[in-house]
């Protein structure tokens, strides 16, 4: 488990579909925060140990035994602090395994959970 | 006008109730025997069905490639450069029919399809026959008696991964230096556009020599890792993005074989002082080129998705750019008026609303559009987003994260310091713009950004001849130049002696 309070958590249909996946695997999974482009901006899940880590991946947390990493340069430009783990409707992107027939992973903010949050401050730049 | 939606009475393209892998000159049915529906994103609603490959079916496409390679690889430059040639003549005359059918699938603007994807496809092919002539090795002599002759040979079978963005475009430049190189070739199309590379298949089989190209649609779950992680392929191409970038780095490094990734961007669209120096035809341009991150509805790798303006021309720069935007006709993708198309799927649409959502909490203002727009009729289903725009900080996430949709991020700079270090606060480095009529600077932020193409007064073009490829984890390669020819072989050197003399040793 990791030393720090872990970053990640999921909704109850996330957990769901990683016992179902977990059961018909076999075994664990890991997921990897992806960062743009055409299939980006989801975690990536795949069977544990099939994505290699490094020192440059940041291990958000656990969720009923599977990994949660993002690249510590994503982790840094997208200053967030909260992963929330969920599924949607349709098929996975990349090589990422599904959540459940036509279902993929997805993170949210907490942000995005609750609208009403107050915006973050920022250095505005606007001349 | 409008043209007929596939499989509908009347529409130039035919559509089979479903499209089995293209193996071996062949139409094979999946080993397992299952098909998925394939949707456009223009109704929601089901085009064909495609098959829902396993491994099984990779291995076959392998089979053949391999049975194919050494007669391919044995043909002189000039029967590869016919064979590539005849792609290109039969593509061509099949120019709208193939626009059609990718606008369908794709929910890209058939005028987008017919004056860039499609024409682009056939330069393409016709680019590398013309490389493949021009080949050269090289020789060296290395003394009076000894020579060193060098040989460009092929590496054998490639794996070939595309997206979804422009499916046959991103075919076509896989493809063409594949060939030109003498290599034969595994393709899987993306998952939500699998469709029209089938049709292209069939324009082309034909003309084509059995096992050259190999084409099996499917889940990437299920076949990309039997495809990238291979051991059968000398090489694998992709493009996509980052995480599964680096997955397959991994799987090339475990069978020890090169790779090549264009990744994913966040490309910044300078905009200095001097654009609205003079009211003319180079103004109306400038606005045209940061309208662009609107161009194949922002689904673009190297989008022009953050616009940076000098502070002193913001309001009048921007207003006119607003103008323009609210102009832009959306809708029916078959419609040669239409300029901005549906996503390509649902997930697609769901992120894109996602990232205004998280622009909005993060302060961003949002100039124009920010929702799901309503088109209504057949098309009220469809995955369509309206044109938007967000003025914030190059900090935030929705200037550092990319969207994939029609969504542009603006702010400001105040002089050439401040833009260069704003266009380059990105993790990503495929492509920038920079906007200006004085050369010598052009020239200078041209080379200080940390970027693999910097479009200078122009933006969104893609000529062949042109090298394309990033900077940074935008990837490692390039494409769309004849120095692919060099990325799709290998060198043989024979050291040859001409002198009878031992060398004294033993």
């Amino acid at each position: 488990m990791p030393q720090t309070p872990a970053r990640v958590t999921a909704t109850p249909a996330a957990r769901e579909a990683i016992t179902r996946l977990r059961a018909a695997r076999g075994g664990p999974v890991m997921f990897i925060q992806s960062g743009g482009c055409c299939a980006g901006s989801t975690p990536m899940c795949y069977p544990a140990g099939e994505f290699i880590t490094g020192d440059t991946d940041v291990l958000l947390g656990e969720i009923d035994g599977c990994p949660f990493y993002i690249d510590q340069r994503l982790d840094a430009a997208w200053r967030q602090d909260e992963f929330i783990l969920d599924i949607e409707a349709g098929q996975p992107e990349g090589f990422s395994l599904p959540a459940g027939p036509d279902l993929h992973f997805v993170t949210r903010s907490p942000a995005c959970l609750a609208p009403a949050a107050p915006p973050q401050p920022f250095e505005r730049r606007d001349g | 006008m409008k043209y007929v939606a596939p499989g509908q009475p009347g529409s130039i393209v035919t559509v089979e109730p479903r499209y089995e892998n293209f193996i071996g000159g062949k139409w094979l049915a999946p080993v397992q025997g299952k098909y998925r529906t394939d949707l456009s994103p223009a109704t929601a609603g089901p085009i064909t069905e495609v098959a829902q490959s396993t491994p099984e079916d990779v291995e076959l496409a392998l089979d053949a490639a391999h049975a194919a390679k050494d007669g391919w690889a044995e043909k002189s430059a000039a029967e590869r450069a016919a064979v590539l040639n005849s792609i290109a003549d039969a593509v061509e005359a099949n120019k709208e029919m193939l626009a059609v059918a990718e606008s369908w699938e794709n929910g890209k603007p058939v005028r987008e399809t017919l004056n860039a994807d499609i024409p682009l496809v056939v330069d393409h092919f016709r680019y590398f026959a013309a490389a493949a002539r021009a080949e050269e090795g090289r020789s060296t002599e290395i003394d009076k008696d000894l020579v060193a002759y060098h040989f460009r040979e092929p590496l054998g079978v490639i794996g070939q991964i595309i997206p979804f963005n422009f499916p046959l475009l991103m075919a076509a430049w896989k493809l063409a230096p594949a060939l030109a190189a003498g290599n034969c070739t595994v393709l899987k199309p993306a998952s939500p556009t699998p469709w029209s590379i089938l049709k292209l298949a069939e324009v082309i089989e034909d003309v084509l020599p059995a096992g050259v190209i190999n084409i099996v649609t499917g889940p990437g779950a299920e076949i990309g890792k039997a495809l990238a992680a291979n051991p059968r392929i000398a090489k694998i191409a992709f493009t996509g993005e980052t995480v599964t970038g680096r997955l397959i780095m991994q799987y090339a490094a475990q069978n020890i074989i090169p790779s090549t990734v264009e990744l994913g961007g966040k490309s910044p669209n300078i905009f200095f002082s001097d654009v609205i120096a003079s009211d003319d035809e180079f103004l109306d341009k400038a606005v045209e080129g940061l309208v662009l991150y609107a161009f194949n509805k922002g689904e673009v790798c190297t989008c022009p998705s953050r616009a940076l303006i000098q502070a002193d021309i913001y309001d009048e720069f921007m207003s006119r750019a607003l103008d323009r935007i609210k102009t832009i006709r959306q809708g029916n993708p078959l419609d040669t008026a239409t300029q901005l198309g549906p996503q390509v799927s649902a997930q697609q649409l769901e992120k894109i609303a996602s990232y205004v959502e998280i622009g909005r909490n993060e302060g961003a203002q949002v100039l124009t559009g920010g929702q799901r727009a309503q088109i209504g009729g057949e098309f009220s289903d469809g995955y369509f987003f309206q044109p938007t725009v967000l003025k914030g900080d190059n900090k935030m996430r929705v200037f550092q994260e990319e969207i994939f949709g029609p969504v542009l991020a603006v702010t400001t700079f105040t002089d050439e310091a401040d833009a260069l270090a704003i266009a380059n606060d990105t993790l990503y480095g495929l492509g920038a713009g920079v906007w200006t009529r004085d050369g010598t600077r052009a020239y200078k932020m041209g080379r200080a950004i940390k970027a693999g193409r910097v479009w200078t007064n122009c933006y969104h073009q893609y000529p062949a001849g042109a090298a394309f490829g990033g900077y940074k984890i935008s990837g490692i390669g390039r494409e769309n130049h004849r120095m692919m020819l060099d990325h799709y072989s290998q060198t043989k050197n024979l050291l040859v002696s001409y002198s009878t003399k031992p060398l004294g040793l033993f």
